[in-house]
């Protein structure tokens, strides 16, 4: 199948950036990274410098790809990452566009290369349970209802991708923040810690300028582990709990 | 030389808690002063750096990735094991061991595996205690399933992400110590040299992967946990970016690199399907629970299969070949992965392949589905359900318990596996090989320590599935944090180590020379291009059988691949920039020279044992092991010509060395 | 207090006056619709004149209507300043493509939508509320009042005469339909209360009123354009 590529080219953060075109041959039965290896290919025989872009496991569980295609991160397949994406869904002829990540808090470094570190400085701010190795009881000495656990696990399928901000209208990393909150905030293990850990999520969330969220709803829609916007509301319920239902911080 | 594991005196049952119990430690004001550098933070790494950073030594991290959480062992899937005996079906500490030196094909020691097998039971509460989302029964306690190559249920699961979730729990633990000060984390950094002073490893030299400037970092001690090097087949289950340059940097100052032609061939993956592709996809080893594997016996079904008349489902249950349970009745579809693999490689050589390419086997679930679909109807109350109602249920209970490696199935290949069966085909995923470490985890470079798929030191010849896991958290958490103790109290004397000496101004400055010559080379070929062509070699004459004219052929083939990508590889851009080509160019230079390393260990090994089978040492089709005259370490001292073969006899005391039956 | 000023300029603190104020102001469309009905009855104003009369005279009532001024401006200013901060977030650049299927008309477009509900409010409050405040309506005297009140039935009923002020006032209304069709639902989202037993039932709820509540206004100047 012939194609044409709109992508986003952008030397480096200081450089303005523009779409760049270019024609490729694909067939249906490779991915979508694929495809854009073989037109890396062919820039590389003419001695242009290729797309940059991220990309490791290409099994859709690392996070690292992370490609606006025709307006949807990660192409228009709900439940997918774009290295899960194939060209079957394209059709000979079609122009696509690729962008990068368009959120504030994740700068482009190269073409459609963002940092994501603003996800990292989130945890490091409280997204982990408090446990040095070798404190640990037996791991079956506490019970976990199988509902609950799978509930916890749901919200713990966040790649950490950042489909969900750069999906949003607003730039929100809502529904990433609420996710980790969630998966160690469900868990008996994670409570002690929970309303401590909401609040500062919460504010090192709003410090990296991600947007607030306005429950459109585009980031369950395009989070390739489907994690569900209800994880939202429920971050909300335990931040509410840690501000007016907890003495601390009264001082 | 004869190599010293430094295995502990005294019964196998004790060795480990009476060497932790009587090795000097450092005292907590003196680890204050103590640097350790960890490179990688995967299991293995990310967990060694939050424990050490917990013990209170200053720990600096690294990872060419953007964020630590993106290391390779998020991706696997199947399960981690730990001799719990939750399922009270007969499993302890020595059967996991047992199963483990058997699995290996008894090239492994004795004493690490022992020691695995007893801290395996505390991985599963430390990672329950982090909040792991571990599989649970309706009583709230931890569910099991089993894997090949093993009668027990032991293996702890997170639906088929438990490579992820575990990931996630060291990944928090390694978050809590970044902000907490213990751990410094420089992301988007690749390490290119180790420097040693002394003979001891005191730093390393970094290259800024945004900025492409060359730092100096300076530490008492190192720690590599940098994964395994499957890419040098090109085509394999390991992440694009998964390399060997830290452990291969390492070998070139003179680390040994140990047994590194063990590979695993992984028999559960999605078959090739074209030449454009750049990576396999493996479907987890507990598919195997429950799918039988089979070809059809006439080579007429096969052609019309082949040229799509014909689907898996028209081939009568006569007709079909059920190879693994027809030549293994003891251990049927849950033979050991090499095993498998090899199995699967004979079938296709002799014609029954099941895709156009002529390499895939199907594996079928649609008795699984019979199965449960009539139990769920007798739970419901349902005595005479009808074929409809028995796909209907036994399908759902196929969904729940693999739903989410079915999905992947179908949206990698665009066929529905609940329909027609899966194809599937082994491909490269696991390397036994690695850097030689002693029973402390240090290589021969005092201060040098590795850990987790870059050491060797547990698998012997092959891995028995989920226990990866298992080893890259055993050696992070639970050994590393002691054994480190062994070399760095006698050093509380030593000053900060000084990233100004001459070791690292040379160590610099050879690395500086090595990207220039490569980006000023300006060739006319891609890197992927010799990447791709070397796989070619690695896969043909050291992947699933090996022969020693083979060996040798490869071997010259890729000293040629060498020189040639030396005079004509093309790399854009500069140095001081981000420039991901330049460093994918770095890596491939060293598979390369791996590539000829795994032919000599290949060659050198006159036998078949695990994942390296030689054509020529058979019996009956079956591996042939040479127990007189191969029962030891191969550990390579690298010269590019004449390499330097070191010894460590594997002494046996506690299990005798069987041939390997799963008949 | 730190705590208290804190939660309020976090993102959830913000959102949460969103909800807030927009879950008042959706409770007094109702009383407003109800009473408004009353302008349907065929008796010559009455009934809705008496009621707007209690409305502005009744202390009680008075209070709760400057609450509801505030109320709306405070939505208005909380709202485009969240506008403005998520622009921001988005960075320099935007989208070449934009995205239709990952998420509803209305909830992207809730900026704009609630402006010209604004821009209605406007009209509106000018072409009634304000004439009654600054007496400019003719007055009339029933039985039982001690005081002559504004006839506000009359300038009603002269108004919706005018095809262009019905016109007005329908689409007045469908904007508030979008906006709502939205606003509903997502206030109960952002105070938390999601459940998976009674989210169907709120998001059904609020369809069901961002359509009904809506059409009920549009229905008072249609009638009058076409019966009276």
């Amino acid at each position: 199948m012939d194609l044409i590529l709109k992508v986003w080219r952008q030397k480096n953060n200081a450089d303005s950036g523009r779409f760049e075109k270019y024609k490729v041959k694909a067939n249906e039965h490779m991915s979508f990274l694929e495809m854009m290896d073989v037109l890396n290919e062919d820039l590389l025989a003419k001695k242009e410098e290729p797309i940059a872009f991220e990309h490791d496991c290409r099994e859709g569980i690392c996070g690292s790809c992370n490609m606006v295609i025709d307006g949807r991160p990660h192409g228009p397949n709900n439940g997918t990452t774009t290295c899960q994406l194939h060209m079957r869904f394209f059709k000979d002829g079609d122009t696509i566009t690729v962008e990068p990540w368009r959120v504030k808090a994740f700068p482009v470094i190269k073409d459609l290369v963002v940092d994501r570190s603003a996800f990292d400085r989130i945890i490091q701010s409280g997204g982990y349970i408090s446990v040095n190795t070798g404190q640990a009881q037996d791991a079956n000495a506490i019970p976990i209802e199988k509902d609950l656990a799978g509930q916890a696990f749901d919200a713990a399928t966040c790649i950490g991708c950042g489909a969900c901000a750069a999906a949003c209208p607003n730039a929100s990393a809502m529904l990433f923040t609420s996710a980790k909150i969630n998966h160690l905030g469900l868990l008996p293990q994670g409570e002690v810690e929970h309303s401590k850990r909401v609040q500062a999520m919460v504010t090192q969330m709003d410090e990296e300028g991600f947007g607030m969220c306005s429950n459109t709803g585009a980031c369950e829609v395009d989070c390739p582990k489907e994690i569900s916007i209800s994880n939202i509301a429920l971050m909300n319920r335990s931040y509410f709990g840690s501000v007016f239902g907890s003495d601390k911080g009264s001082k | 030389m004869k190599l010293d594991g430094k295995t502990p005196k005294g019964p196998l049952d004790d060795k480990w808690t009476n060497y932790r119990s009587k090795m000097d430690l450092v005292a907590p004001n003196n680890k204050r002063r103590l640097d350790v550098i960890v490179v990688g933070t995967g299991l293995a790494g990310a967990s060694a750096a939050s424990t050490l950073g917990e013990l209170g030594y200053n720990v600096k991290c690294f990872t060419f990735h953007d964020s630590p959480r993106r290391a390779h062992s998020i991706a696997a899937q199947g399960g981690i094991n730990a001799a719990k005996n939750y399922q009270n079906d007969g499993d302890s500490v020595y059967r996991l061991f047992y199963d483990t030196i058997k699995g290996g094909d008894y090239r492994s020691r004795e004493s690490n595996v022992h020691r695995l097998a007893e801290v395996s039971r505390n991985i599963i509460d430390q990672a329950a205690a982090q909040g792991v989302p571990f599989a649970r029964e309706y009583g709230g306690l931890l569910a099991n399933r089993s894997f090949g190559g093993v009668q027990v249920s032991r293996t702890f699961y997170a639906r088929g992400q438990t490579g992820q979730q575990l990931l996630l729990g060291a990944y928090q633990s390694l978050s809590r110590q970044i902000s907490l000060g213990s751990v410094k984390m420089y992301n988007r950094h690749e390490m290119l040299d180790v420097v040693k002073i002394d003979g001891k490893a005191r730093g390393i030299i970094a290259r800024n992967l945004l900025t492409g400037e060359l730092e100096r970092h300076a530490a008492h001690c190192v720690v590599l946990a940098t994964g395994g090097y499957g890419n040098v087949f090109y085509l394999s289950t390991n992440a694009m970016g998964s390399n060997v340059t830290a452990a291969w940097r390492a070998v070139k100052r003179g680390a040994y690199m140990a047994n590194p032609c063990y590979t695993q061939i992984h028999p559960t993956c999605i078959p090739v399907s074209g030449d454009y592709q750049s990576k396999l996809t493996l479907m987890s080893e507990s598919l195997r629970n429950d799918g039988r594997v089979w070809v059809p016996k006439k080579k007429e079904d096969v052609m019309a299969i082949r040229e799509g008349r014909k689907t898996g489902n028209d081939v009568p249950e006569e007709d079909r070949d059920y190879y693994l349970e027809r030549r293994y009745p003891a251990f049927g579809n849950l033979v050991p992965r090499d095993v498998a693999s090899r199995a699967a490689k004979v079938v296709c050589d002799e014609g029954h392949g099941v895709n156009s390419t002529g390499l895939a086997v199907y594996l079928d679930f649609s008795d699984a589905i019979q199965r449960y679909g009539k139990s769920e109807a007798n739970t419901m109350g349902n005595h005479n359900p009808d074929a409809a109602t028995i796909k209907r249920l036994g399908t759902a209970v196929i969904e729940a318990k693999y739903g989410n490696l079915f999905e992947m199935y179908e949206k990698i290949t665009g066929e529905n596996p609940y329909v027609y069966p899966m194809k599937i085909y082994p491909a490269v995923h696991y390397t036994m090989g690695g850097l030689w470490v002693d029973y402390n985890l240090e290589t021969n470079v005092p201060g040098l320590f590795a850990l987790g798929e870059a050491n060797f030191s547990d698998h012997g010849a092959n891995r028995l599935g989920a226990s990866a896991l298992m080893q890259g958290l055993a050696d992070g958490y639970f050994v590393l944090p002691y054994t480190i103790g062994t070399f760095l109290c006698n050093e509380i004397r030593t000053p900060k180590i000084d990233p100004n000496a001459p070791e690292f101004e040379e160590a610099e400055t050879s690395t500086r020379t090595r990207l220039e010559k490569i980006l000023n080379i300006k060739g006319n070929q891609t890197v992927e291009s010799f990447h791709r062509r070397l796989g070619k070699i690695m896969w043909e004459y050291c992947g699933m059988s090996r022969s020693a004219e083979g060996l040798k052929k490869g071997r010259q083939m890729i000293r040629d691949l060498k020189a040639e990508f030396h005079r004509d590889v093309f790399v854009p851009g500069t140095q001081a920039e981000f420039n991901p080509e330049l460093e994918k160019a770095l890596r491939v230079a060293d598979f390369i020279e791996l590539g000829e390393n795994m032919m000599v260990d290949a060659l050198d090994r006159n036998e078949s044992c695990g994942g390296h089978y030689r054509e020529e040492y058979t019996e009956n089709g079956e591996a042939q092991r040479n127990d007189e005259d191969y029962t030891y370490v191969s550990a390579w001292e690298w010269d590019d010509d004449q390499p330097i073969l070191h010894k460590e006899e594997l002494i046996f005391e506690n299990v005798e060395l069987k041939t390997r039956s799963y008949k | 207090m730190r705590w208290l000023i804190n939660f309020l300029g976090s993102s959830l603190g913000q959102k949460t006056i969103m909800s807030l104020t927009g879950l008042f102001l959706i409770s007094f469309l109702t009383v407003h619709l109800l009473g408004n009905l009353s302008l349907l009855l065929n008796d010559e104003g009455y009934t809705f004149n008496t009621y707007a009369y209690f409305m502005t005279h009744n202390p009680l009532i008075k209070t709760i209507s400057y609450g509801l001024y505030f109320f709306i401006v405070l939505h208005t200013i909380q709202g485009l300043y969240i506008t403005f901060k998520n622009r921001m977030a988005r960075g320099a650049n935007r989208y070449a493509v934009k995205a239709k299927d990952n998420a509803s008309f209305s909830s992207r477009n809730m900026a704009l939508l609630g402006t010209l509900v604004l821009a209605f409010l406007f009209i509106h409050m000018g072409d009634f509320w304000l004439r009654m405040k600054l007496d400019w309506l003719p007055t009339v005297v029933y039985e039982g009042y001690a005081e002559p009140m504004s006839n506000l039935y009359e300038r009603v009923a002269m108004q919706f005469k005018n095809p262009l002020i019905v016109i007005a006032y329908v689409i007045g209304q469908i904007v508030l339909g979008f906006h709502l069709w939205h606003g509903f639902q997502s206030a109960f989202q952002s105070l938390g209360l999601n459940h998976p037993k009674y989210t169907p039932f709120i998001k059904g709820l609020g369809k069901v009123y961002s359509v009904l509540v809506p059409a009920g206004f549009a229905l008072i100047p249609i009638v009058h354009f076409l019966l009276k």
